[in-house]
C-alpha cells in the first residue's frame, strides 16, 4: 500500500501523485499519515480508489471526488467532499460547515456531527449524518437525500428545491418554503437506499424519520408570499 | 372686457416635476398595479460620471507621437502570471465577459466564441456550466465559479483555461443570479438541476466559503484541482475597489475583475441595478493604487468592464492603470441586439430598439436573449461572430490611435498623465486633473 507521509511531504506533492495514476493503476489503496488537518487533501480524484486520511483533515477534504473512496479518520474541515460527483468519502468523527456543499453525486457519510450548512445546495449527493447537524442545513437544496440520525438546527432546508431530507430527532425549525410530508413508498425506497449503500441499514428503520422537503410555494414569483422574499 | 380676459391671458404650460418624472410615475403605477419589483436586464441606465468625461492630450512640444499607420503599438497581454503554471496570453486587450447559457441563447454563445477567438481573445461563461459548444468555439474559455455552482463539475473546470471566482457583479454587487422560468428550457434545467419553469432565483454568497481567509483556501483547492496550471481570476462588483482589490490579492488571485454599475445582467430588479456599486470610472484608480501599494501591479493583472463602448473607453481604462477592459453588452450589440431593423417587433414587446432590455423574458427577437428555438433561429452564429470580431478590430485599432497619439508603442504604455477630466467630478474619481488646469480635487490639501 503506497504511504504519504504529509510531515515530509507537501499537499501538492500527495494530489500530483493521486492525479498521475492511470485507470489500470495497481496502487490503488493510498494510506496519508502525519495530514495535521491540512487543507484540500485529495481534491479531484478520478479513479475507484481509496485513500485513507490517518488523522484529521483542514478544509476542501476530497472536493470534486469522483469515483474514488476517501476515508478520514479524524476530524473533517469546511467543506468536505464540497462538490461530490461520485464515490464516496466517510469521515470517522465530526464535520465543520457545509459539509458536501453543492455535490452532485456520490455518498458522504459523517460518522460524528456536522456543522452548520451540511448539504448545501446539494445537487444530487446522498449525505448521511449519524450525529446532529447545524442550522441553515440543506439551504437551497435540488436535488439528492440528507439522512440525519441526530437533530437539525435552525432553518432546516431553506428555500429548498427537490431534495429529500430525513430527520430522526428534533428539528429546531424550518427555512423558507420547507414542510414536513407524508414519506410515500418512493421516499421510503429512497431512504433504505442511501441507508443501505452508508452501511446503515441495521441501525435504524426508516420508521424512525420524518421527511421534510419543498412546498413548492416559492417557485414563482408571487406577491402574496412576499414575506419569504 | 373682464368677462374675457381669461381667455386671452397667457397660460403656463404643463409643467413635468424633475423629482417625479415620467419614468418614475410610470414606475409607481407599475408597482401600484403589480406589488411587485420591477425586473430588468442590462446595467445602469442613468447618466453617471463615464469615460467621456475624460480627454487624451495626445502629443505636443513635450511629446512625441508615433507614425499613426507604420509604427508599431503593441496590443497583447498576458494573464495570470503571479502562480499560474499556464496564463493566458491574448493578442488583445479586449475580453468577453461572463454570460451564462441560459440567459444567452445556445447560438449567440457560439458567436461569442467565434468572434473573441478570430481576434485572440477570451470568452467567459455564466452561472449554467460550460457547454460543448461554447468550448469548442472559444480558443481561450474562462469558467466561471459562482455561488450556485451550477454544472461545476471537475472535467469542466480541467478544460478551462482560467477560472474566475465571482464574488459579485457591477449591476448587483450583493446580490444573486435570476433566471426566469420562461428561460428554463429542458436542457438549462438539466444543467442546473432544477424543476423545468420555475423562476429560479440564484444565491448571493459563496455555498462553502465567507470571506478573504476562506477565499483564500478556497484558491488553494482550486490549484490543487488543476495542479497549478489555470490562472485564477476574482471577480468583484465596484464597491469598494481598494480593499476587495487588496483581499482578493492576498487571497490569491492571479488577476482581479473589477466590474462597475454600467455592467450588464441577465436579469435582477431595476432598484439593484440603479442604486447599488458605483462607475467604473470611480472604482479603478483605488484598484490600481491597491495593486500599487502592495507592490502587485502588472503582476496581479487588472480587468475593468463596465459601459466600454470604443477604442477610446478601452484607451482611457488602460491609462488609469487597468490590464485588460471585459465587454458584455457591447458584445451582444455587435451580434445584433436591440437592431433598428427589428422595430416593429420591439415595439410588439412594448419597447422600442435600443431600449430593449427585457432579457428576462426570453422573447428577444434578436435571437440572443432567449432560449425559445424560432428565436434562436434567426442569429446566424458564424455571420454573428463575424460582427464581433469585426467590432473588435475596430475597439483595438481606435485604441491603438490614440496610444500612438501619445507617444506610445504599447497600449499598457499610456499613463494617466496622458489624461485630464471635463468635470470636476470625473477628476475627482479618475484622479487626474481638471482640463486647463493642474487640479485634481482632493488633492494638494484642496
Amino acid at each position: 500500500m503506497p504511504e504519504f507521509d504529509l510531515a515530509r511531504s507537501e499537499v501538492r506533492e500527495l494530489n500530483q501523485a493521486l492525479h498521475a495514476l492511470q485507470r489500470e493503476t495497481n496502487e490503488t489503496h493510498w494510506k496519508v499519515r502525519n495530514p495535521g488537518g491540512k487543507h484540500a487533501l485529495a481534491v479531484g480524484l478520478d479513479l475507484p480508489i481509496t485513500v485513507e486520511i490517518d488523522g484529521h483533515a483542514g478544509y476542501y477534504c476530497a472536493g470534486m471526488n469522483k469515483e474514488a473512496t476517501v476515508i478520514v479518520s479524524g476530524n473533517a474541515g469546511v467543506g468536505v467532499a464540497e462538490n461530490m460527483m461520485s464515490g464516496e468519502v466517510r469521515v470517522k468523527g465530526d464535520a465543520s460547515q457545509s459539509a458536501g456543499a453543492t455535490g452532485h453525486g456520490g455518498l458522504l457519510v459523517i460518522e460524528g456531527n456536522a456543522s452548520a450548512r451540511c448539504g448545501i445546495s446539494m445537487k444530487g449527493i446522498d449525505i448521511v449524518v449519524k450525529g446532529s447537524i447545524g442550522p441553515m442545513s440543506a439551504f437551497m437544496a435540488q436535488a439528492g437525500n440528507l439522512v440525519v440520525f441526530g437533530d437539525a438546527g435552525e432553518a432546516l432546508g431553506d428555500s429548498i428545491y427537490e431534495a429529500r431530507l430525513f430527520v430522526r430527532g428534533k428539528v429546531s425549525g424550518l427555512g423558507a418554503d420547507c414542510i414536513e410530508k407524508e414519506m410515500g413508498p418512493e421516499d421510503r425506497e429512497a431512504l433504505e437506499g442511501v441507508l443501505a449503500k452508508a452501511g446503515m441499514d441495521g441501525e435504524v428503520t426508516p420508521d424512525d424519520f420524518r421527511l421534510y422537503g419543498s412546498a413548492r410555494r416559492l417557485y414563482h414569483f408571487n406577491i402574496d408570499n412576499v414575506d419569504a422574499y | 372686457m373682464n368677462d374675457h380676459s381669461h381667455q386671452h391671458s397667457p397660460r403656463t404650460l404643463p409643467r413635468y416635476s424633475a423629482t417625479f418624472d415620467q419614468h418614475s410615475i410610470s414606475e409607481i403605477e407599475r408597482a401600484a398595479a403589480t406589488g411587485i419589483y420591477d425586473i430588468r436586464g442590462g446595467g445602469a441606465k442613468r447618466k453617471v460620471p463615464h469615460f467621456d468625461d475624460l480627454l487624451f492630450l495626445g502629443a505636443s512640444m513635450s511629446r512625441y507621437p508615433l507614425e499613426g499607420y507604420r509604427e508599431k503599438c503593441g496590443t497583447d497581454v498576458v494573464l495570470g502570471s503571479r502562480f499560474a503554471k499556464k496564463p493566458i496570453e491574448l493578442k488583445i486587450p479586449i475580453t468577453i465577459a461572463g454570460m451564462s447559457f441560459g440567459s444567452l441563447s445556445g447560438h449567440a454563445k457560439e458567436a461569442l466564441g467565434r468572434g473573441a477567438s478570430a481576434m485572440g481573445t477570451s470568452t467567459t461563461t455564466g452561472d449554467g456550466g460550460m457547454t460543448q459548444e461554447e468550448r469548442g468555439h472559444s480558443k481561450t474559455l474562462v469558467y466561471q465559479y459562482l455561488p450556485s455552482r451550477y454544472g461545476m463539475n471537475p472535467d469542466d473546470l480541467r478544460q478551462a483555461d482560467a477560472i474566475e471566482v465571482v464574488v459579485g457583479q457591477g449591476a448587483k454587487p450583493g446580490g444573486g443570479g435570476m433566471l426566469l422560468g420562461q428561460k428554463i428550457s429542458p436542457r438549462v434545467a438539466r444543467m442546473r438541476t432544477l424543476p423545468e419553469g420555475i423562476d429560479q432565483r440564484s444565491a448571493c454568497r459563496h455555498p462553502d466559503w465567507t470571506g478573504p481567509d476562506d477565499l483564500e483556501i478556497k484558491i488553494e483547492e482550486l490549484r490543487e484541482l488543476t495542479d497549478w496550471e489555470k490562472p485564477i481570476y476574482v471577480k468583484v462588483g465596484a464597491t469598494r475597489p481598494y480593499y476587495d482589490t487588496a483581499l482578493a490579492v492576498k487571497s490569491g488571485a492571479d488577476v482581479v475583475v473589477l466590474d462597475g454599475m454600467q455592467g450588464g445582467t441577465a436579469a435582477t430588479q431595476e432598484v439593484f441595478i440603479e442604486h447599488v456599486g458605483i462607475p467604473i470610472l470611480a472604482a479603478i484608480r483605488p484598484a490600481v493604487q491597491a495593486l500599487q501599494d502592495l507592490g502587485m501591479h502588472r503582476k496581479v493583472q487588472l480587468i475593468v468592464s463596465g459601459g466600454i463602448r470604443n477604442g477610446a473607453d478601452v484607451a482611457k481604462a488602460l491609462a488609469l492603470g487597468a490590464d485588460a477592459v471585459s465587454i458584455g453588452t457591447a458584445a451582444l450589440i455587435a451580434l445584433g441586439d436591440n437592431d433598428p431593423k427589428l422595430e416593429a417587433e420591439y415595439q410588439k414587446l412594448g419597447t422600442t430598439a435600443g431600449a430593449y432590455d427585457d432579457w428576462h423574458e426570453g422573447n428577444d427577437p434578436a435571437g440572443i436573449t432567449t432560449q425559445r428555438p424560432d428565436l434562436e433561429a434567426r442569429l446566424d452564429p458564424v455571420k454573428a461572430g463575424r460582427r464581433l470580431a469585426n467590432y473588435l478590430a475596430v475597439l483595438t485599432l481606435e485604441a491603438q490611435t490614440i496610444a500612438r497619439a501619445c507617444g506610445k508603442n504599447h497600449v499598457h504604455n499610456l499613463e494617466p498623465e496622458d489624461l485630464v477630466a471635463l468635470t470636476v467630478e470625473a477628476a475627482a474619481m479618475a484622479k487626474v486633473p481638471l482640463a486647463g488646469t493642474n487640479w485634481i480635487p482632493g488633492q494638494g490639501g484642496y
